[in-house]
């Protein structure tokens, strides 16, 4: 059955002119999806296991689980992809509701594997010392607990974890799973939802800072049911618009190859005050997402203030997601509609490449820091998207699965600078480190490189990529800008090499944690891909272009 | 398929760098050795592809190519011509120099962790400056040239930042300070130069479609591959900017004296006698192969700016406290020689300008190295600081002067026959150019004879009178720099024979023809 039957679905039943009892039995291709329902699937037994399994052995089931999921899941990916649903097989499975095509499963992929870096730097042990003689973890022993009271004493003291963090993230990882490759509107939304409900929770469970923590978790709640709530406004016009929330019916009304207006609908079909505001609420939802200037507000105290794996996760995966559906949004639903957006989305690339960068320089603290850098790269990603061309595409794509790693990479790093007050995050403290741990010092550095777009680095194979595209696509000025701001940029990673190397190391500075393998995985994949994404990125590149094609 | 030399030339040290920096942190004196040895080999190869060029062959020899980035038009291509064997020449012989100077430069003062190893980070870092040094000298493909371009910046800006002159008058907190500032705006100008370049980069693959030099100098040759003139213009500036940074031409040329006066003297002969040939050297095979056209009328505005370059450094140089600071603009004003030379576009000018790029890093580190003795033994960069060494150390003072007099380009020595040629090339066709330019040489008689005056001659002071003379090892390294210096000047048509035809084909490739005498020589 087609995509746009199931949408009759509500058009029909306003027009009331179909009995009920025509609804035929959804098909659902269960194959296609397993990537999505494995780790759906995985969150539901990991909420299991916290009811059932004895508070002892919780955290070893809960890492089990989430990690064989998450590797099964990518396994499915890329049979999926072996099977040529990136390309030739692309199509729309669950009754028009999720597109499988090579955007879907790059970034899926590409997701899935964050997720499992993810899982290595929240499931790492060894950072904190001991609490009696418990291992613990970024996490709080006991969220419910008021941070300082004696409930908080006692759940440390009896060695609580919360090892519901690995069921959230999962949860997590499914909506974004679900986001890039949405075909509606409604999945969409459901998807946004999904993966930002356990995010705000992760946000809020830091073991130490517990209140900024909070504070944190409530920002970026607020803000994010803010965007949520603009997003579904923006999706309710376009349903007024185009009578469908499927994106293949909204493009074609759009284009004006529509001939069967709904007479429910006639008054406002086509109406384009309907498509110009709704599309615009729906583009700031997502542009809130990715952290782009002016919706850019809640990164940087959301970044500092989440535990910081849980903030290196969602700086890596909440961009793919985001980026994915942004990109299948303009280039799907609204490439009708370009010469509207195209303007709009320039302005917005431009202030934020400038203004992530120029705001990037004050900042004194190191996860501020990365967070200013992230909104500066969500501006040159944005570069890649308005280039309209499969280019672009691929561009972004490759961009996106060069950045997480970095940048899940970068935070792991963070999380092993410490001091008696956990993480010491000051830039002042960073202070010679490369004197005392020339190898940490070293390994971030080359972090940092990539950031600035070093030659040789993943960062600057992207970056070319981007501006390639975003020259090739016609926006020359954009890549001028692109590359002044990356200039001023590189200034403060420089500034982040210069104290760990050249400064005077401080008596009472930091000391550096000795991981577990799980955060030396998470940190040598890190360093291992942006190396070879630097050097040799020809396949991942291949990969990425023939991924670039959305599934109409 | 045929032993990949220049691969393997560029390889080497990079390889060599990753094994001295993996060199155990008590074994300082076995990562030095095999820094040595390693340059040595690399002089080797380089020695090899300079007798393997045929002067007289193609264009590009010794060629290699391979697939690398498709999706980015990107291919690992290089290719020599006789411009590039003689600036691999030049920095595979002078790096065995730099490091044998630097022999004690990295040594740790106090034992910071066990894992600190500046020794090892040092020779390391500078095997890895001569790798992409010289894989840029290689490169045929735009793209591998610029992330090389680019990528140099970082091994340097730790050799600047990490390893400063210990000699700082107000203190090692003042050093420290200074040495960050240094390097921090090497990196920045270097940096925003090359991201500059960098759009343009894209823009001419844009218009082009691949980055190979050939393919697009061909495809310019032939009028197969148009570009609209201000295009053409922009991309020219992208690049030329980059260059004009790297070589460096005023008003861009902050950034030396700093780096040069902060870092080690080995680290300055680094930078000026071997990096920032790249730009000068770039200059040539890019910005007039790529873009004939807008080369030409760029021509006038890049002159007067080599002429400002070429006073104006000469005068700074004439007023320095700073020993070190005096050859940085020194080296200013013979950069803005080299530019000069290079956009006379006549055959003279540029044969010159090549010659002039080995001389200079010839010159430079015969008379910076024997600085660097100098400001170890006493403590002080500060020229007033000295008096009467000839007196007490008359080798050290000897070679000074040497390395002087090669400055000012005194005939029979090196730069004289660069500098000459320079001249007359641009005279032949800009005859003000090349008057004004002449004021240059007599500033440089001005600053290097009054430094060595102050310094060496005179009443010996307090502080220098238990001076030690030029030790072994420093012998080792000056004594065969001035008897090149010597036999290049009296003898350099080894190195014209091997630029010469490469310089005609860039002619060409610009269209221009040297212009007529305008004399009819006496029947």
């Amino acid at each position: 059955m087609s995509a746009t039957a199931v949408h009759s679905l509500w058009t029909t039943a306003a027009a009331g002119t179909d009995s009920i009892s025509k609804i035929p039995a959804p098909k659902i291709e269960y194959g296609q999806l397993s990537p999505t329902l494995i780790v759906v699937g995985a969150a539901i037994v990991g909420v299991l296991i916290e009811a059932f399994v004895p508070r002892r052995s919780r955290y070893y089931a809960q890492v089990f689980v989430s990690a064989v999921a998450l590797c099964a899941a990518f396994a499915a990916v890329v049979a999926l992809a072996a099977d040529g649903y990136g390309t030739t097989k692309a199509h729309i499975a669950a009754m028009g509701a999720i597109a499988v095509d090579g955007p879907s499963l790059f970034l899926q992929g590409t997701i899935l594997l964050a997720g499992l870096v993810g899982l290595f730097t929240f499931a790492e042990r060894r950072l904190d010392p001991e609490a009696h003689g418990n291992r613990v973890d970024s996490f709080a022993a006991q969220a419910a607990s008021v941070p300082g009271s004696d409930s908080e004493k006692a759940a440390v003291k009896a060695g609580f974890t919360t090892t519901e963090v690995f069921p959230l993230l999962l949860f997590a990882i499914a909506g974004m799973l679900v986001f890039p490759s949405a075909n509606d509107l409604l999945t969409l939304f459901v998807a946004l939802e999904v993966f930002s409900l356990p995010l705000y929770l992760l946000c809020a469970l830091a073991r130490r800072k517990r209140l900024m923590s909070q504070e944190a978790a409530v920002k970026y709640f607020l803000l994010g049911a803010f965007a949520s709530a603009f997003t579904l406004f923006g999706i309710a016009l376009l349903y007024g618009y185009a009578g469908s929330v499927s994106y293949a019916r909204i493009a074609q009304v759009v284009d004006g190859t529509v001939t069967n207006v709904d007479p429910a609908l006639a008054d406002t079909m086509g109406n384009d005050a309907l498509l110009l505001v709704g599309g615009a609420m729906i583009v700031m939802g997502l542009l809130f997402k990715v952290g782009a200037v002016p919706f850019h507000m809640w990164t940087p105290d959301v970044y500092q203030g989440a535990p910081t794996p849980v903030t290196g996760f969602m700086a890596a995966a909440t961009k793919v997601a985001a980026f994915g559906a942004l990109l299948r949004l303009l280039y799907v639903v609204l490439p009708g509609l370009r010469w509207d957006w195209r303007p709009v989305m320039w302005a917005v690339a431009i202030v934020t490449m400038l203004g992530g960068a120029i705001v990037a320089i004050t900042q004194t603290d190191i996860k501020r820091l990365l967070a200013y850098s992230s909104i500066a790269h969500a501006g040159f990603i944005l570069a890649g998207v308005i280039a309209t061309s499969k280019d672009g595409v691929s561009s972004v794509l490759f961009y996106l699965g060069a950045y997480s790693f970095v940048t899940i990479g970068a935070f792991a790093v963070v999380t092993l600078v410490r001091d008696a007050g956990g993480e010491a995050t000051h830039l002042s403290k960073w202070a010679g480190l490369g004197r005392r741990s020339p190898l940490v010092a070293a390994v971030f550095a080359v972090f940092l490189l990539a950031f600035a777009g070093i030659p040789l680095t993943s960062g600057f194979a992207g970056k070319f990529a981007v501006f390639k595209a975003a020259a090739e696509g016609g926006a020359a000025p954009l890549v001028v800008v692109g590359v002044i701001s990356s200039a001023v940029a590189a200034f403060f990673y420089i500034r982040v090499i210069v104290l760990m190397f050249f400064s005077e190391p401080r008596p009472e500075g930091p000391t550096v944690a000795v991981p577990s393998p799980l955060t030396m995985t998470a940190i040598g994949l890190g360093v291992v891909v942006t190396l070879v994404l630097g050097v040799a990125p020809q396949y991942f590149l291949d990969l990425a272009s023939q991924a670039g094609v959305f599934v109409r | 398929m045929s032993f990949p030399l220049l691969t393997a030339t560029a390889v080497l040290p990079a390889l060599g760098a990753v094994a001295t920096a993996a060199v155990p942190a008590a074994r300082r004196t076995a990562a030095k050795w095999l820094a040595l040895v390693v340059s040595l080999a690399t002089l080797a190869l380089a020695i090899t592809v300079l007798v393997r060029f045929d002067p007289d062959g193609g264009r590009y020899q010794l060629t290699e190519s391979h697939a690398w980035i498709a999706d980015f038009g990107v291919r690992y291509e290089l290719g020599v011509d006789g411009i590039a064997v003689a600036l691999i020449a030049l920095t595979a012989l002078l790096m065995p120099f730099i490091i044998l100077a630097g022999w004690h430069d990295a040594d740790p003062l106090e034992t910071g962790s066990r894992r600190w190893r500046p020794t090892q980070g040092f020779f390391a870092l500078i095997l890895g400056v001569e790798a992409m040094v010289i894989i840029s000298f290689e490169a045929t493909d735009v793209f591998l040239f610029y992330i090389f371009f680019e990528a140099m910046l970082i091994p340097m800006y730790f050799l600047i930042g990490g390893f400063g002159d210990r000699a700082h008058e107000h203190g090692e907190e003042a050093a420290s300070t200074q040495r960050s500032y240094a390097a921090v705006k090497f990196l920045l100008y270097n940096l925003v130069g090359g991201l500059i370049m960098l759009a343009a980069v894209i823009g001419l693959y844009v218009v082009a479609g691949n980055f190979s030099l050939q393919e697009i100098a061909e495809a310019r040759a032939n009028g197969s591959l148009h570009m609209a003139t201000n295009t053409e213009r922009w991309l020219f500036l992208g690049f030329f900017f980059a260059f004009a940074v790297k070589a460096p031409l005023w008003p861009l040329h902050t950034w030396l004296p700093n780096a040069m006066q902060e870092s080690t003297a080995p680290v300055a002969v680094l930078i000026t006698a071997v990096v920032d040939k790249v730009g000068t050297f770039a200059m040539l095979r890019f910005c007039l192969q790529l873009f004939p056209e807008a080369s030409k009328w760029a021509t006038p505005a890049i002159l007067v700016l080599a002429l400002i370059s070429i006073i104006y450094g000469a005068l700074l140089a004439v007023g320095q406290r700073d020993i070190k600071r005096l050859v940085a603009y020194a080296s200013i004003s013979h950069f803005g020689f080299i530019i000069m030379g290079i956009f006379a576009m006549t055959s003279q000018g540029q044969s010159g300008a090549t010659l002039y790029m080995v001389n200079h890093g010839i010159s430079t580190a015969a008379l910076m190295l024997v600085a660097g003795f100098l400001i170890s033994r006493r403590g002080s960069r500060l020229i007033a600081d000295y008096g009467g060494v000839q007196k007490v150390a008359p080798v050290l003072a000897g070679t000074f002067l040497i390395g002087g007099l090669a400055t000012l380009s005194l005939p029979g020595l090196a730069p004289f026959v660069s500098e000459f040629l320079v001249l007359v090339g641009t005279f032949t066709r800009y005859p003000a150019v090349g008057i004004i330019a002449t004021f240059g040489i007599v500033l440089a008689a001005l600053y290097t004879l009054v430094l060595y005056q102050r310094t060496m001659t005179g009443p010996v002071k307090q502080e220098v009178s238990a001076m030690p003379d030029l030790r072994a090892r420093e012998l080792l390294v000056v004594a065969p720099l001035i008897v090149l210096l010597i036999f290049l000047g009296v003898y350099p048509k080894p190195v014209t024979d091997i630029v010469n035809p490469a310089v005609k084909s860039t002619l060409s490739d610009v269209h221009k023809k040297d212009p007529k005498p305008s004399v009819e020589a006496a029947k």
